[in-house]
């Protein structure tokens, strides 16, 4: 740590060099931080620990579907299983089929089972009482200028009214906020009265999209799964039942394998990064070749001088990395906010900063390799003489 | 005051490097190649321009000495390119799969504003309202050339890892189906019987779910079926399994209902017609539209971030690369200063000079932009992979690494080399002489 300011300087000898390097890193660690946390939005739901209680049970057959709705009160009954609740896509859209809307048509229990969802108990309480009532995120509410005592024609993609209408009037009756840990998007959902669904509903009566199931021992996932799969099996409504993760997992892997698609992207910005900063570091450390003699000469030993040049690698990575990563985290917020919502950027979590960290310090130690082994083995009398 | 010059002079390259990268992206391939014809020409001809020539060459002759940093230049950009054009690739593959699918001369008819297959539901009742509308071609028998079809999704296991299950679609489709889309060929096997529990399977669907080849059984809705055939369609059925529509009905319990009705017109003038009969049918309230729009708008949205992602991210490598670029070029100009010093003391202007940077570093950038280019072309022209389309099942697709691609991964590669490469040329063309010849 003493030799910090001896480092900083030998970094910024070549001001020009350094910092058209940093911004390089910058733009690659910029990259790596937007693409990774939309890697993790897409591959974990809800982190909190709650999420982790959670199952889901859809139809074994495919997620389109219907399951009974008198499976509630069996499943219910399982040891194991603290609290049921069951929702319905509902596809809808508000005046223009471009605008979609996450809906979903919801038993009483359902926003029991997701504390994420923070709603003030007294627009609760007006939900609960209003038969046409519906609650919605802060994001999707501001995004559509819709405010608590609204009448909005929601319409559906899917489900017609019995008398044909496709359009579902609904009552704004509270607008939710999300904690932090909530999975990404839930500040965009709408729900709304399954009853209210499955009265008007035209076609399907008294039929479930999935359920969700809170188990009181989260560490019984698999036996109580089991033991929801086997109400049904061998009914023409078999289901699967999984964890909340496990399902959203299954989901993000059927649009394809984005984990793949970034780390190829980063595989080859690293690569060049590797290439562009081990030039960089390279030059540095050839023109101060004489520096580096007179620093041994008075006293500095090997060992010293290569941990100085890999430290000074480390530095310029980690600068201009942190920099980046700073960026990200901005810009992520920024965009979400600036589309309203349109654009769902999700902020940098800590596993991001934790990655990114250390691909700084190995890349930093990389390509500061070559050029510290060749600082440390000078020879102090040809260095001097510029041989 | 000369400070203050000088910085006003490297606002003006600024904006008119902004300008001409602009022109640049605007241009047509036949604006490129004449550009670099009157470049050619006037290196080959004007007095100035076989001094620039012969400076490059110099330039050029140290290369050697300085490869290990031009290579940054070369790999920076071909990343760029190669990741850029990949994403691209990506888009262009899923779009045209599924423009492929469409006609002009066939109609879609779904209910209206249920915009995807799989939301819609049409009666027993319609159908025959729909297929004895005007404009339906009739076949020999004088039967209207129509598929009432049924559309379902089912869980099976990926053939890569069997522990992962995807939605297949499964499209129940009517005895017509197979005059409706003559592109479809069994490759293998033969065709499903109406009324048994027979599927047909697309030869991307048999690629990427495990368990379907000919001969198989299969669990579906309960039931067992058995796969008879495999049929190539080079467009988004290939991702299907084929049944009959009264039978899939019947196994996901659709009663008579369906979902679609697919219907040859007699001409692709005769959807005019086609559809003002059916919207002015006050027993219809459907949707319309040819399957060449219908498909196109099944492939927007994923075509559409797929290309701003690709955007997005190319930019962003661009800028990298660019800063990389400057770096290398400021450094090989640094190294050069003193034999750039010669060339302007012994008469050489300054215009040569710069030029012949900027060829250097165009020269490297080209060169990256054909590396990145081909690297993809070479490992994802062709590859296949598949994803969520609209009717919530997998579409299998390939990419496509198209030539108007790779020209445009090139233009992307000439301008970062633009960008650059003209402020170390202009630093070359200010050296002090004086000074950069006594330097060491």
């Amino acid at each position: 740590m003493k030799y910090l300011h001896l480092i900083w300087a030998a970094l910024f000898r070549r001001k020009t060099r350094t910092i058209l390097t940093i911004v390089s890193i910058v733009a690659a660690f910029l990259l790596f931080g937007m693409l990774d946390s939309v890697r993790t939005a897409f591959e974990t739901g809800s982190t909190s620990a709650v999420g982790a209680r959670r199952l889901v049970t859809s139809s074994r057959y495919s997620i389109i579907q219907p399951l009974p709705q008198a499976l509630q009160n069996r499943i219910a009954a399982i040891p194991g299983v603290r609290k049921v609740g069951y929702a319905n896509w509902f596809g809808g859209i508000y005046q223009d089929p471009k605008n979609f809307v996450f809906s979903y048509a919801i038993s009483p229990e359902y926003l029991d089972l997701y504390p994420e969802i923070e709603l003030a108990p007294a627009q609760r309480k007006a939900f609960d009482a209003t038969r046409t009532g519906a609650v919605v995120g802060r994001t999707l509410a501001k995004r559509y200028g819709w405010k608590i005592g609204d009448k909005i024609p929601l319409q559906s993609t899917i489900f017609p009214q019995k008398n044909g209408d496709k359009t579902w009037p609904m009552d704004i009756v509270g607008i939710f906020d999300v904690s932090k840990d909530a999975a990404n998007g839930l500040d965009q959902a709408l729900f709304f009265h399954w009853t209210y669904f499955n009265e008007a509903n035209a076609y399907g009566q008294g039929t479930v999209g999935w359920y969700i199931d809170e188990l009181s021992d989260p560490s019984q996932a698999d036996q109580v799964a089991n033991r929801i799969d086997a109400l049904s099996a061998n009914s023409p409504n078999e289901t699967k039942t999984q964890t909340e993760q496990a399902f959203q997992a299954s989901f993000a892997k059927q649009i394809g394998n984005i984990g793949l698609i970034v780390v190829g992207i980063m595989g080859a910005v690293f690569f060049t990064l590797v290439l562009l900063a081990g030039n960089t570091m390279a030059q540095a450390v050839r023109e101060r070749t004489s520096e580096l003699a007179v620093l041994k000469t008075i006293g500095f030993s090997r060992g010293s001088v290569l941990m100085m040049v890999l430290a000074e690698a480390v530095l310029l990575l980690v600068l201009g990395g942190l920099i980046g990563l700073g960026i990200a985290a901005a810009l992520g917020p920024l965009v979400t906010k600036g589309s309203g919502g349109l654009v769902n950027l999700p902020s940098l979590g800590l596993s991001t900063w934790m990655t990114g960290m250390a691909l700084m310090i190995v890349i930093g130690l990389l390509v500061g390799v070559l050029p510290a082994l060749r600082g440390m083995r000078l020879n102090i009398v040809d260095a001097l003489a510029g041989r | 005051m000369s400070t203050f010059k000088r910085f006003l002079v490297n606002i003006g390259l600024f904006a008119g490097l902004m300008v001409a990268v602009a022109v640049w992206a605007a241009m047509p391939w036949i604006g490129a190649v004449v550009l670099g014809v009157l470049v050619l020409l006037w290196l080959a001809l004007a007095r100035s321009g076989r001094r620039t020539l012969s400076v490059t060459q110099v330039g050029l002759s140290t290369l050697r000495q300085r490869i290990g940093a031009s290579s940054v230049i070369v790999i920076g950009i071909a990343g760029v390119v190669g990741v850029l054009v990949a994403l691209l690739a990506m888009a262009e593959g899923f779009q045209s799969t599924l423009q492929r699918t469409g006609s002009d001369d066939t109609a879609i008819v779904l209910r209206g504003g249920s915009q995807a297959e799989l939301n819609s539901v049409l009666s027993r009742d319609n159908v025959d309202v729909i297929t004895q509308a005007a404009g339906v071609a009739r076949d020999a028998s004088g039967k209207p050339i129509a598929s009432p079809e049924v559309v379902v999704v089912a869980n099976l296991p990926k053939k890569s890892d069997r522990s992962i299950e995807a939605n297949v679609q499964i499209r129940g489709v009517g005895d017509q189906a197979w005059k409706l889309r003559p592109n479809v060929r069994i490759v293998d096997g033969r065709r499903f019987k109406p009324g048994l529990r027979e599927l047909v399977v697309g030869q991307g669907a048999q690629r990427q779910f495990a368990g379907l080849e000919v001969g198989r059984s299969l669990r579906l809705g309960g039931q067992e079926w058995t796969v008879v055939g495999t049929f190539v369609a080079h467009d988004s059925h290939d991702s299907e399994l084929w049944g009959d529509v009264q039978t899939v009905a019947s196994a996901y319990r659709r009663g008579s209902s369906v979902q679609s009705v697919t219907a040859k017109l007699t001409s692709p003038s005769a959807f005019d017609a086609f559809k003002a009969a059916l919207s002015s049918d006050p027993r219809l309230k459907v949707d319309v539209s040819t399957t060449r729009t219908y498909f196109a708008k099944q492939s927007e949205n994923l075509t559409r971030t797929l290309r701003i992602v690709g955007l997005v991210v190319g930019i962003i490598m661009a800028i990298g690369a660019v800063f990389g670029a400057l770096n290398t070029m400021f450094a090989a100009v640094a190294t050069r200063s003193r034999e750039i010093a010669t060339l302007r003391a012994i008469g050489f202007r300054s215009v040569p000079v710069v030029v012949s940077v900027m060829l250097e570093t165009l020269l490297l950038a080209a060169l990256g932009g054909i590396v990145g280019g081909l690297v993809t072309w070479l490992i994802f022209n062709g590859y296949t992979a598949s994803t969520l389309g609209s009717n919530f099942s997998q579409v299998v697709f390939q990419f496509r690494v198209t030539p108007n691609l790779l020209w445009n991964g090139l233009k992307w590669a000439l301008a970062i080399g633009l960008i650059g490469g003209l402020f170390p040329a202009v630093r070359a063309a200010r050296l002090p002489v004086t000074t950069a010849l006594r330097e060491s």
